[in-house]
């Protein structure tokens, strides 16, 4: 028999956090600091609405690029977020989840060969996307000590004739950094210069602990060149009801429909449903949340300067990223102690690029309850560690 | 930060200054000083534990009591409330807007001392026109708990 497969996508190995999860699910008592998702439910009135557009029956497709209403909700969210303005019915299109918009982007702007600049540590699926779509991911490795933001230096190196487009995840999963308003400009300034695009996923926008969100989008000259990305799954919690978005110049917008047209035919129409109450009633919730992810982010930041343990203040998502160098030993290792010695389950910083190396990802999407007693479990492991050398 | 040590302390009254502190990213002194502050203007007014009684092998009955009154000149509806809200079976006394003038929650052992109450006791008070018993069969949900459901974490362990 012929190979049946693909030789692009047998090349591209599979998510390191699999290979972690299979460990994990088999471990019954693990206490797991492992998710990438919000602990919270969905707030309920969200969840009713989608209830209630079952019970009317709003089971039919929507039009390819999402409903009229949500994507008018979307634009005045960004309006009032970003002070920009995306016109609803050629530069919105509802996605199922901020995935399928990273990937629909890539595919309709990169063309073979052409280089896509991905600073890592970063989310698992950008350079796949990124391969799958014809291109070349180039990695930008992320420095701890300018807290894993990217600069312009860093952004200029990385740039050859090739370069097309920028990947820019932040607030980062998995490092819990983001870029300040000074911060964007500096690396706008070199994207404008270069002639180059920007895909800036900004999944965790509505998760930051140190004044808010700024999107390169909102600097000048920089809309035009940029697919902003966002989506439902982090603010209000709603991972499971696949529903992201993306805002670009209708040039680039037309393309990506067509990909999404073809591919997906339209997001999940309850979730559409459910999502335009989320824009128009659901502020309060994400303040709620953010408020409570930001005291467990106090916590975690004390715990580890109690313990002695090495950590950059992050002040996104819902991650920290501390740093296990001392210990002389890899992240997959630790974690992987860690695992076996105190049944607690934290990434190895090495599933989001080889520069993870030396650090962990834990998740505060949990109770402080849950944290304090995965804390002291940690301290124990480190003490018993410290001991030994 | 009074509102959030507030939101804080009402759903955990256990959790200690140095604690709150932390997760408030303040001073340990600061948030002392708030707290007595607190206590002191009689904005915080105790702290009280959650009981689920259901799940005890103490029997108690818990009855929401409609009152109607005549107001007192002079004194509106204040007289008579204090009257109600000192018995010590009575948890609290709320004035309301609408059909009644006041709600009565009660504590009692058993259906029969809940309604002797009303009868020996509440409704015999000058300037009590009516009152109307409602027993609570169960609780769902009190003080933003829930009681019927744990939380269960349902979530795979390990996503990117």
């Amino acid at each position: 028999m012929r190979n049946p497969l693909s030789d692009i996508i047998t090349d591209i190995k599979p998510s390191g956090i699999r290979k972690f999860f299979d460990i994990v699910s088999e471990m019954e008592d693990a206490i797991s600091l492992g998710v990438g998702e919000p602990d919270f439910d969905t707030p309920w009135h969200i969840r009713d609405e989608g209830i209630y557009s079952l019970e009317k029956g709003r089971t039919f497709y929507t039009s390819n690029a999402g409903l009229k209403e949500l994507k008018v909700e979307i634009s005045k969210y960004i309006e009032r977020t970003q002070k920009i303005s995306y016109d609803a019915n050629q530069e919105v299109i509802v996605t199922v989840g901020g995935s399928e918009a990273i990937d629909i982007a890539l595919r309709a702007m990169i063309n073979p060969g052409e280089e896509v600049l991905i600073p890592q540590p970063s989310y698992v699926s950008y350079e796949p996307c990124a391969i799958l779509a014809g291109g070349v991911p180039v990695i930008i490795e992320l420095k701890e000590e300018n807290e894993f933001r990217l600069t312009a230096k860093e952004l200029r190196d990385a740039i050859t004739e090739k370069t097309k487009v920028l990947i820019l995840p932040f607030p980062n999963n998995p490092t819990g950094a983001i870029m300040e308003k000074e911060d964007l400009e500096a690396i706008a300034e070199v994207i404008r210069e270069k002639d180059i695009f920007v895909i800036s996923d900004e999944i965790y926008a509505e998760l930051t602990y140190k004044g808010k969100h700024v999107s390169i989008a909102s600097l000048p000259g920089m809309q035009e060149r940029t697919v902003l990305i966002n989506g439902f799954s982090k603010s209000y919690a709603m991972t499971g009801w696949r529903l992201g978005y993306a805002c670009a110049p209708h040039m680039i917008m037309e393309q990506m429909l067509k990909i999404h047209q073809f591919a997906i035919m339209c997001a999940p129409t309850t979730s559409q449903y459910a999502a335009v109450e989320a824009l128009r009633n659901g502020d309060d919730d994400v303040a709620m949340m953010r408020e409570a992810y930001n005291q467990r982010r106090r916590f975690l930041m004390h715990s580890f300067k109690e313990m002695g343990l090495k950590c950059f203040e992050p002040y996104g998502a819902f991650y920290v990223f501390p740093c296990i160098k001392e210990f002389g030993m890899t992240s997959d290792e630790f974690a992987n102690r860690l695992l076996q010695e105190e049944k607690v389950a934290v990434v190895p910083g090495t599933a989001f690029g080889d520069c993870g190396e030396g650090f962990l990802r834990i998740s505060y999407a949990y109770s402080l309850e849950n944290l304090k007693i995965a804390l002291n479990k940690i301290n124990a492991f480190i003490t018993r560690l410290r001991n030994q050398k | 930060m009074r509102e959030q040590i507030l939101s804080i302390i009402e759903k955990n009254s256990r959790i200690n200054v140095k604690e709150l502190a932390v997760i408030l990213g303040a001073e340990e002194i600061d948030v002392a000083n708030e707290l007595q502050a607190m206590e002191e203007e009689g904005i915080i007014c105790g702290y009280h534990t959650m009981i689920d009684w259901e799940k005890t092998s103490i029997e108690k009955v818990t009855a929401l009591i409609e009152v109607r009154i005549t107001p007192q000149r002079g004194q509106g509806y204040d007289n008579i409330a204090e009257r109600i809200y000192k018995y010590s079976e009575v948890n609290s006394v709320y004035l309301i807007s609408g059909g009644y003038d006041l709600l009565v929650t009660l504590d009692g052992k058993s259906l029969k001392a809940v309604s002797s109450f009303v009868s020996d006791k509440l409704s015999t008070l000058d300037g009590v026109l009516s009152t109307a018993t409602h027993f609570i069969l169960k609780k769902y949900k009190d003080h933003g708990t829930i009681l019927t459901k744990k939380y269960e974490d349902t979530r795979e362990k390990v996503t990117p």
